[in-house]
């Protein structure tokens, strides 16, 4: 559907409002001039289905005022507000307007109050009661939908209170996560590493690599075909922070620990993502949450 | 069962399947009401996910509870009031059959997972083709009937009922254009913003020609008949409907405030909701003063007291509508559950009661009884409802603004007060006494269903008998409106 670009068309609903309107103002008119002075109300003197009448009561007056208060109050509001077509109304109102002064008028009164970290050490705000109180409160707005009140994730969403990091849990580290986004994509290998059958032995070698529950035999097998995942998580599957390729010999699963997750994994990839905050929280703020999420692992003394 | 009688056939099938749908769709409007308060209850069953089930449930007390009753309480009226035999027999018959099937389909698919994505519209394109094709049915009957009536002047139920009849029909053919790339896919005609508008113009006047109009006519039927009274005002009523007319139309867009949709619609949408404040009064003042001179019937007479209840609820609803879509009001209630509190005073409290006091007065007459097995149980029907209702509307009264209000709430620094799960939370109590509130007025229904197959075995199936064409009909005089 295309748009309504031509000038006629604001014309157009301006005067399909206006007669609306106005003809509820004209059925208003008609209709209560008609008021019988003291005498009997009868009825239309139509009948139907043996008992149906109409009476003809005069409209009460209460509710004829309440009708013209509504008219009136409705001409006088698309005089004043955006309402006829392209006529702004004189006000000058407009909905993105009203949102740019609220947004200039916040930044004006809370400001300052984010602008006192932006040079802080992350580590120093980290220790700061409001500092932390502040990132807190923005975590449970901004992160908990996916990384959980507490902090501890949920499958395919990784636990921030655990001190294990897939892309590094240095400060600056994970202001850049918050800041840039993360992309973990591990590719489908299920072809590579031979169909279902080689899948199932990886898995088993994966498995072996944390002293899981595992099929020996199957994992010997495994083994020699893990050389092409070792390209990211390293000829020990000790993981990679730079790519952001798990620690596979350590008990924490991002995607599940089974042989069906795991297998699950390895044959079709996964791809997570953190999206970029830069552009929606700013710097500042980011700061702010970087230091609560770093806190929630730092060991006590490292705050300062 | 000639020309000289009127079909009660349809009649009597529509009548029947709207107490049963009434329990299938308040039923399923139980379990989503406990679901939210008790998310385990879908047990990890797709079919049972709230998801699916919530377009089931307003589908079918909506189009299959509301539109039996509508169906049921129009034929009977419109035959009545012109003194004529309903139009097309087999095609009114062919009206209950496929509207019947459209029912049965929406509650398979549903399920299934199968769905435009359109609220109130979520039936994919081959039943909407149905609908339509049932929808054009029910106007060549309709007004076929009013065609070829024998009274001169129409009364004004009907006027309502073809009001909603027409504006169904335009409304549901043009916001369900879809590209169908399968059987049971396909993607709406429109784009973006214009979508919305088209959704929420067809939404919206969902509920002011089907929730309203429609109801509206079955109240200017049965409360005058049940009161024994005339209508208090003609000129109330010319008044009220030209201008609900002129005016429904333009408020959808108060679904769509603070959105991508331009200002100058929201303003639309907002002003017009305003003035339809008083032309919807205009019809609750018609309907309750018809009772005036007969106030004392309300004391001793259920069916009655469901009728001018309802009308009490509609007035408070068409209150409440108006100064939500104020957009300094909607920018609290918006999103919360106050709107569904809303939603519900207007379909429990007014279609459903206006719909369950109708169905009283016309099952004993479809079935040769002077009244219902039992006159007490509609008394007691008419107290579990309305005590079910009030606690439904009251607690999401309060829940609605609570979260409103918890979501806006920021601490010193700007930083949001609450998490929306801590809004969810504190929700929680109120989830449970709407739920009690539902489970009350599901009673009453089945309670009705049992009052209906006590009074259906005690009686057998009828139909009226149409009077000569008399004087005084209006027919040969002339006309004096």
């Amino acid at each position: 559907m295309s748009d309504f670009v031509d000038g006629f068309w604001s014309l157009y609903v301006a005067g399909l409002t206006l007669v609306s309107i106005v003809a509820c103002a004209l059925l208003l008119t008609m209709q209560h001039k008609k008021r019988p002075a003291g005498e009997a109300v009868g009825t239309t003197g139509h009948e139907w289905d043996e008992d149906l009448a109409e009476y003809n009561h005069p409209l009460p007056r209460w509710w004829i005022w309440l009708f013209w208060i509504t008219i009136v109050f409705s001409l006088v509001y698309l005089v004043l507000y955006p309402g006829l077509g392209t006529f702004k109304g004189v006000l000058g109102w407009s909905s993105i307007g009203q949102y740019e002064t609220e947004q200039k008028s916040a930044d004006a009164t809370y400001g300052p109050l984010f602008r006192k970290y932006a040079d802080m050490d992350i580590e120093a705000i980290a220790g700061d009661p409001k500092g932390k109180l502040m990132g807190e409160r923005m975590f449970l707005t901004y992160c908990s939908q996916c990384h959980g009140s507490d902090a501890r994730g949920s499958r395919g969403f990784p636990n921030l209170a655990d001190g294990d990091w897939l892309w590094g849990g240095e400060p600056k580290t994970i202001l850049t996560s918050i800041l840039e986004g993360r992309n973990g994509l591990m590719p489908p290998m299920g072809a590579v590493v031979g169909g279902p059958d080689g899948v199932k032995e990886v898995a088993n070698y994966v498995l072996s690599l944390s002293q899981s529950d595992h099929d020996p035999r199957l994992a010997e097998t495994g083994k020699a075909k893990f050389a092409v995942c070792a390209a990211c998580h390293g000829p020990e599957a000790k993981g990679n922070p730079a790519l952001g390729a798990p620690n596979l010999t350590d008990k924490t699963w991002l995607h599940g620990g089974s042989l069906a997750a795991i297998s699950e994994t390895i044959d079709k990839g996964r791809a997570g993502l953190m999206p970029a905050h830069k552009d929606f929280l700013g710097p500042e703020r980011s700061r702010i949450i970087a230091a609560y999420v770093w806190g929630l692992t730092a060991p006590p003394a490292a705050t300062k | 069962m000639g020309e000289a009688q009127y079909n009660y056939k349809v009649v009597r099938q529509f009548a029947v399947m709207t107490v049963i749908w009434g329990i299938v769709g308040m039923l399923v409007g139980v379990v989503i009401a406990a679901q939210l308060a008790w998310p385990a209850l879908n047990f990890d069953i797709p079919w049972l996910s709230y998801g699916r089930l919530r377009p089931l449930h307003t589908n079918a007390v909506i189009f299959a509870f509301g539109g039996s009753a509508l169906f049921a309480a129009s034929y009977y009226c419109v035959q009545r009031t012109s003194h004529v035999r309903l139009f097309g027999g087999r095609l009114a018959a062919f009206t209950f059959w496929g509207w019947q099937l459209v029912i049965v389909l929406a509650a398979i698919t549903l399920p299934m997972g199968f769905t435009s994505a359109k609220e109130y519209a979520e039936l994919e394109w081959p039943i909407d083709i149905l609908i339509a094709v049932v929808w054009v049915s029910y106007a060549i009957v309709f007004f076929g009937t009013i065609a070829t009536r024998k009274v001169k002047h129409i009364y004004v139920a009907n006027w309502f009922f073809g009001a909603y009849i027409l504006t169904i029909a335009i409304l549901h053919i043009v916001n369900s254009a879809a590209v169908p790339v399968g059987l049971f896919k396909s993607y709406s005609a429109y784009a973006g913003v214009q979508d919305a508008m088209v959704q929420w113009w067809y939404g919206h006047n969902a509920v002011g020609f089907f929730l309203t109009a429609g109801f509206l006519g079955m109240m200017y039927y049965f409360i005058p008949k049940q009161a024994g009274r005339p209508v208090y005002s003609y000129r109330l009523s010319i008044v009220h409907f030209w201008a609900l007319i002129f005016t429904y139309m333009w408020a959808g867009p108060h679904h769509l405030h603070y959105t991508a949709l331009p200002d100058w619609a929201q303003s639309i949408g907002m002003v017009f909701s305003l003035i339809l404040l008083a032309p919807s009064w205009g019809g609750m003042i018609n309907g309750i003063m018809t009772l005036s001179g007969a106030w004392h019937k309300l004391r001793t007479d259920p069916i009655l007291k469901f009728l001018i209840v309802s009308l009490s609820f509609y007035g408070m609803s068409t209150f409440e509508g108006p100064m939500m879509s104020i957009k300094t009001v909607n920018a609290l209630s918006h999103y919360t559950d106050w709107t569904v509190g809303h939603v519900h005073s207007g379909a429990l409290g007014w279609v459903a009661m206006i719909s369950i006091g109708s169905i009283y007065y016309l099952l004993p007459r479809l079935f040769g009884r002077s009244e219902m097995h039992s006159v007490k149980a509609i008394t007691l029907h008419f107290w579990i409802t309305t005590i079910g209702i009030v606690l439904y509307i009251a607690s999401m009264w309060i829940a609605g603004v609570m979260q409103g209000l918890m979501w806006r709430a920021v601490n010193e620094d700007g930083t949001l007060t609450y998490t929306f799960v801590e809004s969810v939370k504190a929700t929680y109590p109120y989830y449970v006494i709407r739920l009690a509130g539902g489970v009350l007025v599901l009673s009453g229904m089945v309670l009705m269903a049992w009052n209906m197959f006590r009074t259906i075995a005690a009686g057998k199936a009828v139909e009226g008998d149409i009077p000569p064409v008399a004087e005084g009909s209006g027919l040969e005089a002339p006309a004096h409106a």
